[in-house]
């Protein structure tokens, strides 16, 4: 875990010491670079923090304008029509979440168990962890890719469980990675004060490792369900778009995402209006979400 | 099973498991082995079935279809927007390291109070939850309109400058490459961040008792010593910046050419498939496969690089 020395450490100068040169005073060159690049790191760190500022600024302003009981029980305004709300694309980015939930959760919490404490360091172990870490990484608009061709080619229709497939690919290695993490954290005495009372491994497992370990899995299960609700490229040619309220399941479903993608470009103020406000629907629950993880995680592991 | 006093246990909480317990112990890590399984299948499902998918038209199409240019008429190409693809990462990720690594550090180096400190990286971490297609619509009404006096004030004067060679007339390069580094800023921050807090204290300690400026060290030793988690973040940064989807769909501007210009509107990868797709023909579908299979390619390449890189230097791996 410790990264490599550097071969090559700073020579050390040949002279005695040279006593004012260690005098901190802005006068002197060094002490004053220093200075000079610690102001500057804190203004960059403050800049950063200025686009999410800005952008929480225009989605509470521009957004705020119409959140109102319409907004949450109408359907999305045609070109030229006033009013309308989201309420289809609402229940459209729960229907896919939830999907792509029931799908993700169990097979990364079990093959979290697996990795964390059945495993013993397999090859087969690093392969599931590397494949995940991967998958992390990839495009998310391969997985709605992979989704089309396994779903919607077969079923020959674009519909919320394609997009829900879709879905699950990115949040598999999110629920997966955290949810090890936190197994791992259950201190051993727990698992060996288990195994004293003959346990099997399975029943440390059950009853006191996952028991423990909730909060984390809570957390990891919370940060794949805010970056599932927010993710647009996977549900593009998957759940497709849908403008009246969803009935049957495969069928086109409307979301969230994808509403404010298509209004985006919209020439009408009103059809702008609700993607601003779709946005700050969006953005809210994403970052309650995110927060409470946050928290949750906080809380409940030691900080390393 | 009598125990070796040969009395009986009477009151005894703990026993062997039975055949039973046993039994299940075994079915349970069998499961869990399968659901583990299930991961790496579905990355390799995922890479199968998009090749498969890109295979007929890469038959037919071959090479030409990564060096030329035109889309349309029977022939098609990919070349404007690979090259978009880069040039946008390249400059996203070049903004996105030079902020990102420095707020590493001064999250790490003590410059702020410890609460403060985590404060500040949540909040960073925070700018990765934003969904992209909400950074997308920012970017039309905030970003492109900001930039625009400053970049055709640029063109203007500067124009012989081939990064200034066209006028910003709405989407374009540079507002899809900044929002891209804002995109990018948190998974560099928080993998240099574990990266720099791994570099042991001794080695801090000794570079002040050396009489070390607080930067004299940093630049000195920790950086050195924690170059190789940077570097790793800053390759896992480009893979997620060539895969960027959403938010270049809505900014980069969506045109077939190539341009060293930094306000010409360009196009990329993830960008086209986007763009391309809803309302693609039966032919186009298989070209854009095809283009999906080379996104896929480039980016498994530069992940696979970025994770083994960073393999063993941080904790977490660099998964936030």
């Amino acid at each position: 875990m410790i990264p490599d020395v550097p071969e090559k450490l700073p020579a050390i100068p040949e002279r005695p010491i040279d006593l004012p040169n260690l005098e901190r005073s802005l006068r002197h060159p060094r002490t004053f670079i220093s200075a000079a690049l610690s102001v500057l790191v804190a203004i960059l760190t403050i800049l950063a923090i200025v686009p999410l500022v800005s952008v929480l600024y225009m989605v509470i302003v521009r957004g705020s304008q119409r959140i109102n009981l319409a907004l949450f029980t109408e359907l999305p305004p045609a070109a030229r029509m006033e009013g309308g709300g989201i309420g289809n694309a609402i229940l459209g980015t729960a229907l896919c979440v939830i999907i792509g939930a029931a799908l993700s959760v169990p097979v990364g919490i079990l093959g979290a168990v697996y990795l964390a404490e059945f495993s013993e360091e397999s090859r087969i172990a690093a392969a599931v962890r590397f494949a995940a870490r991967v998958l992390t990484g990839l495009p998310s608009i391969l997985a709605g890719v992979f989704a089309y061709t396994l779903i919607v080619l077969t079923t020959g229709r674009f519909s919320a469980p394609a997009g829900g497939l879709a879905l699950a690919l990115l949040m598999l290695p999110i629920v997966l990675l955290t949810a090890e993490e936190a197994i791992r954290s259950v201190p051993q005495k727990m698992r060996e004060a288990a195994y004293g009372m003959g346990a099997t491994h399975t029943q440390v497992v059950c009853m006191v490792v996952l028991p423990t370990a909730i909060p984390g899995i809570l957390t990891g299960v919370m940060l794949a369900v805010a970056r599932a609700a927010g993710e647009t490229a996977p549900l593009l040619f998957t759940a497709l778009f849908f403008d009246y309220w969803p009935g049957r399941l495969l069928q086109p479903t409307a979301s969230l995402a994808v509403l404010i993608y298509d209004f985006s470009s919209s020439p009408f103020p009103n059809q702008i209006e609700i993607a601003w406000a779709a946005s700050l629907v969006l953005v809210v629950v994403v970052l309650l979400l995110n927060i409470t993880a946050q928290l949750i995680s906080r809380r409940s592991t030691p900080v390393r | 099973m009598s125990n070796v006093l040969g009395t009986e246990r009477a009151d005894a909480i703990s026993r062997p498991p039975t055949s039973f317990e046993w039994f299940n112990d075994r079915a349970f890590r069998s499961l869990t082995f399968v659901f583990a399984l299930l991961t790496l299948v579905a990355v390799l499902a995922l890479v199968v079935d998009v090749t498969w998918a890109g295979w007929p038209a890469m038959q037919e199409h071959g090479v030409e279809f990564l060096t030329t240019s035109r889309w349309g008429g029977g022939h098609y190409g990919i070349l404007p927007e690979i090259w978009g693809t880069l040039y946008s990462s390249i400059v996203g990720v070049a903004i996105g390291s030079l902020f990102g690594v420095s707020i590493a550090i001064f999250l790490t180096e003590n410059f702020l109070p410890p609460v403060l400190a985590l404060v500040c990286k949540n909040v960073i971490e925070l700018l990765a939850a934003i969904p992209s297609v909400v950074y997308g619509l920012w970017g039309i009404f905030v970003v492109i309109p900001l930039l625009r006096p400053g970049a055709n004030w640029l063109h203007d004067h500067l124009g012989w400058i081939p990064f200034f060679g066209t006028r910003l007339s709405g989407p374009g390069l540079l507002p899809a490459a900044l929002v891209l580094a804002i995109m990018v800023l948190p998974t560099i921050t928080a993998v240099s961040r574990d990266a720099l807090a791994a570099v042991p204290h001794r080695l801090r300690e000794a570079a002040y008792g050396l009489g070390a400026t607080q930067w004299e060290a940093i630049l000195g030793v920790i950086l050195p010593t924690a170059k190789r988690g940077v570097y790793g973040a800053i390759i896992l940064a480009f893979g997620r910046a060539l895969g960027e989807t959403m938010a270049l769909a809505m900014l980069v501007g969506n045109n077939n050419v190539i341009s060293t210009s930094l306000f010409s509107p360009a196009d990329t990868l993830a960008a086209m498939i986007a763009n391309r797709f809803p309302e693609a023909s039966h032919t186009e579908v298989g070209l854009l496969m095809y283009a999906a299979l080379v996104l896929m390619a480039i980016t498994l390449i530069v992940n696979v690089v970025g994770t083994w890189i960073i393999r063993g230097t941080t904790l977490s791996g660099g998964v936030r």
